[in-house]
Order: C-alpha cells, then structure tokens, then sequence
C-alpha cells in the first residue's frame, strides 16, 4: 500500500501554524522534560507529593489483584505438596531432630553471648519494627527495581527506613505516598549495603546490578577470597542498616568480586517489616588534652 | 445545511472517538501495576507499545506534544524519573513525523519493523536516563521485555484497530 499523505502543509496559513505551533510545543516540552530530569538528579525525592499520590492510586489496583495472585500461589503450593508426600515426610522429620540439636546449641551460644556482653560492658540499640506490611507489587516494566509496599506516611513510614522479611534484607523506601510506599530492592543499581562475609569478618559493598544479583566487591584489596556459599549480612557501617540483617549468599566468584543472590525474594515472603533508620550509638567524643 | 443532532449519519461520539486512544495508552502504562514483584524487568512496555500502535495506525489524532502528558503517566507509574519517558517519546513523535514524508510504501512488515526499532531504541534510552550515576546495571536487562515487547506489538496494533473501529463506530 502506498504510504498515505497526512499532514499535508497545503496552503491553508491555519493548517501551517498549527503544525509549527506543535513542533515549537514538543521541541519546550522535551528541554522541560531534560530539565525535571536534572532536577530529579539532583535530587532524587523532588515531587514526592505527586509520586506518592500516583504510589497511593496504582497500589489501590495492584492490591486487589495480588489477592488473586497470592490465591493462585498457594492453590499451586496446596497441590505440590501431595506429591511426594511421603518422602518429603521422612526428609523433614530428620530435618526437624537436626534443627532441635541446632537450636539447643543456638541458645547455650545465646545465653553465652548475652552474659559476655553483660560483662563487656557492651549495649547495643537495635531498632525494633515499626510495622508489617503487606509486599503488593513492583514496577515490572521500568529499569529500576522497586516494590510497592502497603504502608504509607498514615503509617509512619518514612523514606529512608530499612524494609526487611524473615529471611533477610529487602531494601529501604524511596517515596511513601499515604497508604502506599515504594521500595527500593537490594537488586535496584542505585542500592549499596555495607556487608561483611560471615566466614571471614571481611568487610565489603553489595550492589544491585538490575538482573536480580548483586555485585560484591572487597572494601579493601588482597583479602581473603570470596568464596561460593559465603553469606554477607550488614556490618551497620554508616549508619542506615542496622547490623546482622543476611543480606545475599555468594553465587559466583571473579577475581576480587563476585557475584550474590539476595536472600529475601521479595515475590516469595508475603509480609516485610518497617525498621526505622538505624544510627549507630555515638561514642562519647575523646576527651580534649589539657593544655 | 444538515443538522448534526438527531441523524444517525452525522451523530458520533467525539468524547469516545478522542478518550479511548489516551485512555487505552494510559491503561498501557498502568500494566506496570500488575501485581508481580519483579527483580528485573521481564513486562514489555506496553503503554509505549500503544503509543506507537496508535501513532502508526491514526498518525491524525495526536499533535505532536500529545507523547509529553501521556510520557509524564507513563513516567509516573513506571517508576523512572519524570522526564524520561516525556522526552524519549516525543523524540520518537517527531522522528515519525520525518519518516511519515520519508516513507513511499506502508504495509504490516514495515510498520512492525518501524515500530521495533522505535521500541529498541526507546528501550535503551530509558535505560540510559533512568539510572543513577554509578549504577552497576547492565544495558542487558533490557533484552527480555524488548524482545517480548517486539513479539507482542502485531497483536497489540490487533487491538488497536479492533479499538479504534468501536470508538468510530456511529
């Protein structure tokens, strides 16, 4: 088919004028466009009011579908769960008698611990929860990694507070809109946790790489080797996660960096807990020398 | 002169005929809502596949800084920052008005093939916008919505048109 002519200039002086008045709109638009891309560079939480709203509005649909959705996971669950009953069965008790030894030592360790810290003088102020919520949805299509989270500044969630599940670390909110908040995902470029590797006390960075791994790199140069199975929980350095969280197991090793998994799936844990951002308890400042 | 009011044959509804196109856009980008929780992203698109399908099949219904409204929703609910999408998609408007006059033949192929390369490019340029400075992703991530977004688009351009003869229908 022969390409149709549109927009064809014509000699009609009304025609022509809006067509250039289009372009002169576009061509503003696209520098006004470039400008709030700065800004939002400069400062990554401006028009937060507008973003929350729209946080508010879209997790309004999207918790109505994950309803469905959780529905449908645990209907495929329930039927996995007849098959290979039995052996699931046995592997589970035997499971269960190591678990118990685990945890008897666990708490010998516990109690250990509590009565050298006691006698070490040492207290520590971790932050209790603020809240659970309900892990709704994420940004699927976008390049950036984040999750909606089912609480807002209603609730007392702030940008900046650290989002955890059970099996570890989530990553901290970025914007909160009233009843709805977003996440930003360990997996997400701009996210950087300070880590140590449990096996070695050796202190790295964790960085999302967008694909849903992290890159763990060394803070310093010739230390010991990562290794595949090593587990990276914070180290509460700087400030904003407080210490112990597990964060990722190592997956792959190059070099003096590796690759990790984060520990939390956050399409997996249904409920995420709210901590306030964590600051480490400042020290009394060393005395000034008398003179 | 025939009076519009009350003949079956000059009766439309131009409330219909102009919202469903910005309507079924919007409805497009919102697909960011659906409830999955994503650690990279796998869902195509589809606000901005609609987009172009309406801009290929209708190129008369949208000046050109329509794509700048359309691109903030797009921007807002995709969660990148604002502008990204204003930007990319009015480049891609008035680079479709070039190829427009460029163009002498028209058929489905080339129309899939315009629209791929739209996709592609606005795939990477968002990529490319979105991130912060000092992000460790990879351009690659890009690939699995694209390549699903590029499969998709014959069957959205489907309902486009299935869409655009039910709001002119009289």
């Amino acid at each position: 088919m022969a390409a149709p002519r549109h927009r064809r200039r014509g000699f009609s002086r009304r025609v022509q004028y809006g067509l250039f008045a289009g372009y002169v709109v576009a061509i503003v638009g696209i520098l006004l466009a470039a400008g709030l891309l700065l800004i939002a560079r400069l400062d990554p939480r401006a028009f937060g009011t507008l973003r929350g709203i729209v946080v508010d509005a879209g997790a309004v649909f999207t918790g109505v579908g994950r309803v469905g959705v959780d529905a449908g996971n645990d209907v495929g669950a329930e039927i996995s769960a007849y098959f290979n009953a039995a052996s699931q069965n046995r592997a589970l008790k035997e499971e269960l008698a190591r678990e118990r030894r685990a945890v008897i030592a666990a708490k010998a360790v516990l109690a250990e611990n509590a009565r050298l810290k006691k006698l070490a003088r040492l207290s520590e102020h971790l932050p209790a929860p603020i809240l659970s919520a309900r892990l709704i949805g994420s940004t699927p299509t976008g390049q950036r990694r984040f999750a909606t989270l089912a609480a807002g500044t209603a609730e007392g969630v702030r940008p900046g507070m650290t989002v955890r599940s059970s099996e570890g670390l989530v990553g901290r909110v970025y914007e909160s809109g009233i009843f709805a908040s977003r996440v930003l995902l360990l997996t997400d470029g701009e996210t950087a946790v300070p880590v140590k590797i449990i096996r070695t006390g050796q202190a790295a960075l964790a960085a999302g790489q967008g694909d849903g791994t992290m890159e763990v790199r060394a803070l310093v140069a010739g230390g010991r080797q990562f290794r595949r199975g090593d587990l990276a929980v914070t180290s509460g350095t700087g400030g904003v996660y407080s210490p112990n969280i597990p964060v990722a197991v190592i997956t792959a090793v190059n070099g003096d960096r590796a690759i990790a998994r984060p520990l939390a799936d956050p399409a997996r844990g249904d409920f995420a807990a709210v901590y306030p951002i964590f600051q480490a308890p400042v020290s009394d400042p060393p005395a000034q020398p008398k003179p | 002169m025939i009076s519009p009011e009350g003949n079956p044959y000059m009766e439309r509804s131009r409330l219909r005929a102009t919202t469903v196109p910005i309507a079924s856009t919007l409805i497009g980008s919102a697909m960011a809502l659906i409830p999955v929780i994503a650690t990279e992203p796998i869902v195509p698109p589809f606000g901005l596949m609609m987009l172009l399908a309406w801009r290929l099949l209708r190129p008369d219904i949208w000046p050109v800084w329509a794509a700048l409204p359309l691109g903030l929703a797009d921007d807002l609910l995709s969660g990148h920052y604002l502008g990204t999408a204003m930007i990319l998609w009015t480049i891609a408007f008035l680079v479709l008005e070039w190829v427009d006059q460029a163009l002498r033949w028209r058929d489905g192929w080339i129309e899939w093939g315009v629209a791929s390369v739209g996709i592609v490019t606005i795939a990477i340029g968002s990529w490319a916008l979105s991130q912060p400075s000092g992000s460790l992703t990879s351009v690659l991530t890009v690939i699995p919505q694209t390549v699903g977004a590029i499969l998709l688009f014959p069957a959205i351009l489907r309902i486009t048109a299935a869409l655009d003869s039910w709001r002119l229908k009289q």
